[in-house]
């Protein structure tokens, strides 16, 4: 099995780094890391695309002209697989508006709590709800008195 | 002599951290004195009190709530879960089809046909901007959806709520702008704010705007011919505008550059690339004769729709780009 | 064959919703131009599903046709494919986002900023064409883009009414919808590895090659485990359904109706048919994944329950109550027959119809108690609001399980799909323990809106429903009855769609 790994080493490589990415997008309480944990777990997927993209002594599939002007080479043993080159692009700008919407959310938590952490922002709001709870049961006794 | 290298170092120490200008009549204090062992200021004292406070608060409004036992046994599944996922994807890549092996399942008839047929079939010489835009051009509509999704989600999240509020403020208390200004909430969260009259940067930013600019076109431009395309053009374009807005001021990008014409470039351009590639569709799927020429491979004018959609397209991530920057360090576009 | 026109409308449902949403931003604000305009783009959607079920029926023997999208044939474009299934599931989305949407309108007025209202019919739009291709595509990695969009829109609608607890609640959502969306993406990039497609016909002819001669079994199984848990977490399967409350029930009333009545519903269909038209039932069986989807499908049912019982907010015990139907769904699936499959479908049609009116009349009647939302201050406001309470004791009926409403039928095609099945006394203990769980929790609410307040705080009077309101709630109660009493054509399509996916 090792050895195997060894000749896949990109994608375990890639595998790896999504397991930290992972991890960090559950475990950490900071939402900023939280986001960077996200980012790592798709740069992994692209490591992962990039290397099903590699075959061994091909060139980028970009077409070559070829020895006569206005002829190209199509051969297909000479070109490399572009379908994972398109799911990687796909997947970067995704990722890119994803990151986005999670900051902006973020930036709107921190300005409503003054905290990064989703448990921080929880108890405040409790803390919050117990408050106006309270201030209301007054407010009817009063008016009941 | 020595107060001018104190203030020279002064001025270059708040060009590096980011602070903006001093006023010019400015009373230095004198430093204060290090701190000695064993002593501690009440300040700090206070601040230490206030903190253990709220971290005393948090821990019983935790221990009130179950939540200690909560949050150990989630960060035990999680740990758990993350272990099992990596051991099982490790073992999983060790069966997976040999790297950069010709013989892999995913080199198979679809790939000789993009290859052998593409330049032919989508007139384009980059293969993989002939895939995304051509061959499975519904996936790339979908991408640049979601852009579109992520931008107006994000404009709806920063831009409009911080204007409304100002705006109520504004109609509550008059034109009291210093007022105003406190109360917006925005100043604590905006984290650093450059020098906008910076002479380096200003120099560096005329000198090397057209050249970003230019090589943003380029690559958007030569998307079918050269690697690039919309997506990494738009980027590089999108940089010149940051680059602009740091060196000469928000205003002087706002001047041509604000929300509304963000939001009318992004839906025209992505009106556009709907509307054409909708056709296109149309028409291949009821075998209708497409009239769009295909041109000859390696033409500047070759690739059918791609050269005008990834025009479209480094529209749309270009504004977005900016807009995402603008809204985040200054909260309006 | 059918017609050119019927044809042609998968694709032109999505590309409406689509420049729907792309043409609101340029257009003027005033006089509620955009919300008029979703809600006639989405009434056009609904009416185009319809024709489109009635031309598939009509049809001859060819059922189902695939949609080349562009001018390459299957495994080297985009496709879209529509069948039975596909027709009926988007006619009910679009009629049940309709009713939610014009259902909810005032409230919606009073809970988003009027410089959001834009943005928010932009996402609405967004939301209904990633809906309607999930329901569509037939490219695997065409439907992981649209999951995106959807997620994205999702939580946006979520934080659109301003309040500290919704950005919370939509963070909480995205994190899990990212962690789901990202394991999703991870197992497409395996599968492409091992079959070098991405469409679904061409991964299911791949597949079974693989399976039938015993080689990557192991990456399949893990593929398989890691969509299925991914799409698990956006469709809030029970362990991984704490984010839903939150979501569900802070946000506003037309987002709730849509979030718990189909967005869930759009990744569950996706894994029915990755289920079915890429892996195979057959090879779902053999690598174990039916009874781990059972087993969680049935604690799915009894949690969701058991969570709705110890609420005291109206929104958030019915957002509990939606785990415990996707957990009926998920036993459908789990029974991995097409007969349990197809009672999955009708009971996803059957939720998304019986959900948003649940939220719609919660949203009615805690607008009759003066905006409060716990159980005990809706008391007599059946009295205050005649149609929001019918609403509620019909839901509350229907997802019982009652005979004559909606929730009897799914129920009832669910026991008779395990009927020929080695799991049956399971399913039936659970179906018996849920419904008299689901019983516990919404008698009580629908005694409290009956009984009389006498203390009811007489200086406060609520605005009267408007006739918007009433004519939703009429067209939801409608649809409510005629799933209960006239299910069975509706079954037997459903059933023939399941046939030819």
């Amino acid at each position: 099995m090792l050895e195997k790994l060894i000749l896949n080493h990109y994608e375990a490589a890639a595998v790896i780094l999504s397991g930290i990415g992972l991890t960090n997008l559950l475990l950490q309480r900071n939402l900023i890391k939280k986001i960077i944990g996200l980012n790592i777990m798709d740069t992994a997927v692209y490591l992962f695309l990039a290397a099903k993209g590699y075959v061994a002594g091909r060139a980028a599939p970009i077409l070559i002209e070829g020895e006569k002007a206005g002829e190209w080479i199509t051969n297909s043993a000479v070109y490399a697989n572009p379908v994972p080159a398109g799911l990687v692009l796909t997947g970067i700008v995704v990722s890119v508006s994803v990151t986005a919407f999670a900051l902006a959310l973020t930036l709107k938590l921190y300005e409503s709590y003054g905290t990064l952490n989703i448990d921080e922002a929880l108890m405040k709001m409790t803390l919050q709800q117990e408050e106006l709870e309270a201030k209301i049961e007054a407010q009817e006794e009063e008016l009941i008195s | 002599m020595n107060e001018e290298i104190k203030a020279i170092w002064r001025s270059f120490y708040d060009w590096v951290v980011g602070n903006g200008p001093r006023p010019e009549n400015e009373v230095i204090p004198d430093e204060p004195p290090p701190d000695l062992p064993f002593t501690r200021k009440p300040k700090d004292k206070f601040s230490r009190f206030h903190e253990a406070t709220l971290k005393e608060r948090y821990n019983q409004w935790m221990e009130i709530h179950g939540l200690h036992m909560f949050s150990a046994l989630y960060s035990g599944i999680s740990v758990l879960t993350c272990i099992v996922i990596v051991s099982l994807l490790l073992a999983t890549v060790a069966e997976l089809p040999p790297f950069g092996d010709e013989r892999n399942p995913a080199n198979n008839e679809v790939i000789r046909r993009y290859v052998e047929r593409g330049g032919k079939e989508t007139g384009a010489q980059n293969i993989v901007a002939g895939l995304i835009l051509d061959y499975r051009a519904f996936d790339t509509f979908g991408e640049s959806a979601v852009l579109f999704t992520a931008a107006v989600s994000v404009l709806m999240l920063l831009g409009a709520s911080r204007r409304n509020n100002a705006d109520d403020e504004q109609a509550m208390k008059g034109n009291d702008s210093g007022k105003n200004f406190m109360q917006r909430g925005p100043p604590s969260v905006r984290l650093h704010t450059f020098r906008r009259d910076d002479a380096i940067l200003r120099g560096v930013a005329s000198l090397s705007m057209p050249v970003i600019m230019m090589m943003g076109c380029v690559v958007v431009i030569n998307g079918h011919l050269s690697p690039g395309g919309g997506f990494s053009g738009g980027a590089i374009l999108s940089t010149a505008l940051i680059l602009c807005a740091n060196a000469y001021g928000f205003e002087r990008v706002h001047s041509f550059f604000n929300e509304r014409t963000f939001i009318t470039t992004s839906s025209t351009a992505l009106m556009i690339y709907a509307l054409s590639k909708g056709y296109s569709f149309f028409t291949g799927a009821n075998d209708i004769h497409s009239v769009i020429p295909k041109g000859t491979i390696g033409n500047i004018l070759s690739g059918g729709l791609i050269l005008p959609l990834n025009i479209c397209v480094g529209l749309i991530v270009a504004g977005t780009l900016y807009g995402f920057y603008a809204l985040f360090s200054e909260g309006e576009i | 064959m059918i017609d050119s026109f019927a044809f042609n409308i998968p694709f032109i449902s999505i590309f409406m919703a689509m420049i729907a949403a792309i043409i609101t931003p340029l257009l003027p604000k005033r006089n509620r131009i955009p919300e008029k305009l979703s809600c006639w783009v989405i009434f056009i959607i609904g009416m185009l599903s319809a024709y489109l079920l009635y031309a598939l029926t009509n049809s001859g023997q060819s059922l189902s046709f695939n949609f080349k999208m562009g001018h390459f044939p299957a495994p080297y474009g985009n496709e879209l494919r529509a069948g039975p299934l596909e027709a009926v599931l988007s006619l009910f989305f679009s009629f049940s986002m309709l009713l939610s949407l014009t259902g909810n309108f005032s409230s919606t007025e009073e809970d988003i900023a009027p410089n959001r209202r834009q943005i928010f019919c932009v996402l609405i739009n967004l939301l209904m064409a990633s809906l309607l291709a999930l329901t569509y595509t037939n490219d695997i990695f065409t439907a992981y883009v649209f999951i995106e969009i959807n997620t994205i829109a999702a939580c946006s609608i979520v934080a659109v009414k301003e309040s500290p607890e919704t950005a919370r609640a939509a963070l909480r959502y995205l994190v899990m919808s990212l962690v789901g969306s990202g394991l999703v993406l991870i197992a497409i990039c395996l599968l492409y590895d091992l079959t070098g497609h991405l469409l679904m016909q061409n991964m299911h002819t791949a597949i079974q090659a693989l399976v039938a001669t015993k080689s990557y079994i192991m990456p399949l199984t893990v593929s398989l485990a890691l969509i299925t848990t991914g799409l698990a977490v956006k469709s809030a399967l029970y362990p991984f359904a704490f984010w839903l409350p939150d979501a569900h029930g802070s946000s506003t009333n037309t987002s709730s109706a849509i979030l718990s009545g189909l967005v869930l519903k759009g990744h569950i269909f996706l894994l029915i048919k990755i289920f079915y038209r890429v892996f195979g039932l057959d090879v779902i069986h053999i690598l174990r994944m039916d009874t781990v989807i059972f087993i969680l499908g049935l604690l799915a049912m009894i949690m969701g329950s058991v969570h709705a019982l110890r609420q005291t907010n109206v929104k958030r015990m019915i957002a509990w109550s939606s785990v415990a139907q996707v957990g009926y769904i998920f036993l459908g699936v789990g029974l991995n027959t097409p007969a349990g499959i197809a009672a999955a479908c009708l009971h996803i049609i059957v939720h998304a119809c019986v959900k948003p009116m649940l939220f719609t009349a919660a949203g009615g009647l805690s607008n009759a108690a003066g905006h409060k939302k716990g159980l005990h201050a809706l008391m007599g406001t059946f009295y205050s609001n005649v149609w929001a309470g019918l609403g509620l004791i019909t839901g509350a009926f229907s997802m019982m399980g009652i005979p004559a409403f909606a929730g009897f039928a799914s129920k009832l095609s669910l026991t008779m799909a395990s009927f020929d099945h080695p799991v049956i006394v399971w399913s039936l203990a659970a179906l018996a323990a849920s419904s008299v769980l689901n019983a516990l929790y919404y008698v009580p609410a629908v005694i409290v809106i009956l009984t009389h307040n006498k203390n009811m705080n007489n200086n406060f009077s609520a605005p009267p429903p408007t006739r918007l309101y009433k004519i939703s709630m009429t067209c939801f109660l409608a649809m409510n009855f005629y799933l209960g009493l006239f299910c069975m054509p509706l079954l037997r399509l459903i059933t023939r769609g399941v046939n030819v996916l």
